[in-house]
């Protein structure tokens, strides 16, 4: 089967720091994959990349088996239709009320009509558990978690063929974090798409996650089933996922 | 540091600069001249650029022209020359001092104001969302301030005109003793189509500038609430020297003097 998302050697310096030294990592479709890593390794990179709103300095990246690394301007605008993206501060446009960022993506970038699109907005909220008369109000006027929930149907407005989640739980109480987990996992399965996380929380991770990979120094160092990440053997891994400030990784305190 | 080594980094930084300027314009323009066009957000464009704007341009104006028939009227007195202030001010004020106030005032209005959007946008990452939701940044934040303040300087610089000449002709005719109606005969028949017509030009020009130098501005702030007020002085203080520069070209080009 082609795999979904593809990287080969995918290497990004910015000035003198290397920040992707020779990314490798596959996706298979209709799979979620998250990235571990601590702050600064180059996970938000990694996905910038497979955006495109980064140009890799080397090295591919295939989405379906194509090769999208050059593609720039509207030759890229059909790939973009793939794919939808939760930010982790949720991105929301503040001018614009909750139901025209969800239908930004319908009405902007694929000319749907006004009328059309709101209903769709409306039941995507729905989906992620807002009432409709949210929809009507102001981005700066929700909570951090309801952002998130916005920010989620606004990904999956287009049903996209893959989502991206930035950090999805960083800066929400557990409580909500796992609503927002739960809340991934179902639509990703509702929408049938295929899911690229970065996190840091382990729990978020275990939980929306079937395969799990940990980028550090620039590469993935360790990749496997989600139940495997426990017995890894690789003392990286075990010292991230247990958070213990001892072992082989030295966090540099100043970047 | 070696003296050499410092000059030489600071050139490279102002050439780098330069380019991402020119490529920034670049791809503004290209983007202008290609679908989808944003009607609406063109139009809501005219109203923050241009309508919001009419009162500071009006009140600058009105008190320069003012100003100016008082200066001119004492200055001409020195060798009886005091008639010529209708003259000088209509003068002055459309070719001069109509364009690049109202531009140097929209320059701290509007400038200010699109570099704080725009970074404030960037940082908290909405143009990245932008991109994911298959909207053109550029093309959607950029070109509607770009049309909106070249289309607006002109008009706002056209009303700032006549407000100008208004103030002197108040001045004049309040506190200087001309005659309304002389004082009007001797402005419009002065007056060149020329006279008013470089200056609207200049006017459309300083828009781009201010517009340009906004957004650009905006879309290269970094880190947070201290990379978007240095993203908003910037757009400030570049439109303002770039709208300084550009008059003295646009001046010796559109009169033949250089």
């Amino acid at each position: 089967m082609t795999p979904k998302i593809q990287l080969i050697g995918v290497k990004k310096r910015f000035g003198s720091k290397v920040v992707l030294d020779g990314v490798d990592l596959t996706v298979e479709p209709g799979t979620s994959l998250v990235i571990i890593g601590g702050s600064g390794t180059g996970k938000s990179v990694t996905i910038k990349s497979i955006l495109g709103i980064i140009t890799p300095d080397e090295g591919q990246v295939l989405i379906d088996g194509v090769d999208v690394t050059g593609l720039r301007g509207s030759a890229r605008d059909p790939l973009m239709r793939k794919f939808g993206m939760l930010f982790q501060g949720g991105a929301l446009f503040d001018s614009l009320a909750v139901w025209e960022n969800v239908a930004f993506g319908l009405i902007q970038g694929r000319g749907m009509a006004r009328a059309k699109a709101k209903d769709i907005a409306i039941e995507k909220l729905g989906a992620v558990g807002l009432t409709s008369d949210v929809a009507y109000l102001s981005p700066s006027e929700l909570s951090g978690g309801m952002q998130k929930r916005v920010g989620l149907a606004r990904a999956i407005a287009a049903d996209p063929e893959i989502i991206f989640f930035d950090e999805p739980t960083t800066g929400l109480d557990p409580i909500m974090a796992d609503i927002i987990n739960d809340l991934i996992v179902s639509t990703v399965k509702d929408v049938g798409a295929t899911a690229l996380s970065i996190t840091h929380d382990m729990t978020s991770a275990r939980k929306i996650s079937d395969r799990i990979a940990m980028l550090y120094g620039g590469k993935i160092i360790w990749q496997g089933p989600t139940a495997e990440i426990d017995r890894s053997g690789n003392e990286y891994v075990d010292q991230f996922i247990h958070g213990r400030a001892e072992g082989p990784i030295k966090m540099a305190v100043k970047a | 540091m070696n003296i050499f080594a410092y000059i030489g980094r600071a050139v490279l930084d102002l050439l780098a600069q330069i380019g991402r300027l020119a490529g920034f314009t670049g791809r503004s323009l290209a983007a202008l001249a290609s679908p989808p066009f944003y009607g609406r957000l063109v139009l809501q464009q005219f109203i923050r650029i241009g309508y919001l704007s009419m009162p500071v341009v009006g009140l600058t104006a009105l008190s320069t022209g003012a100003v100016l028939a008082l200066q001119i009227y004492l200055g001409g007195n020195r060798y009886g020359a005091e008639s010529i202030v209708p003259q000088i001010v209509v003068l002055g004020i459309t070719r001069e001092l109509g364009p690049v106030i109202a531009g140097l005032m929209v320059a701290g209005r509007v400038a200010a104001a699109i570099a704080a959007e725009i970074g404030t946008m960037k940082v908290t990452e909405q143009i990245d969302a932008l991109t994911t939701l298959s909207t053109n940044p550029v093309k959607y934040l950029v070109v509607p301030r770009l049309v909106a303040a070249v289309v607006c300087m002109p008009i706002l610089t056209a009303a700032g005109d006549s407000i100008g000449v208004f103030g002197g002709y108040l001045v004049a005719t309040k506190n200087l003793g001309f005659t309304g109606s002389v004082y009007l005969k001797n402005t419009v028949d002065f007056a060149t189509a020329q006279d008013i017509n470089s200056g609207l030009i200049k006017a459309a020009v300083f828009g781009f500038i201010v517009a340009l130098m906004g957004c650009y501005n905006g879309f290269n702030s970094k880190g947070g609430a201290q990379g978007v007020g240095a993203a908003t002085t910037n757009a400030v203080v570049s439109s303002c020297i770039l709208i300084l520069a550009t008059d003295f070209v646009l001046t010796a080009l559109l009169f033949h003097t250089a």
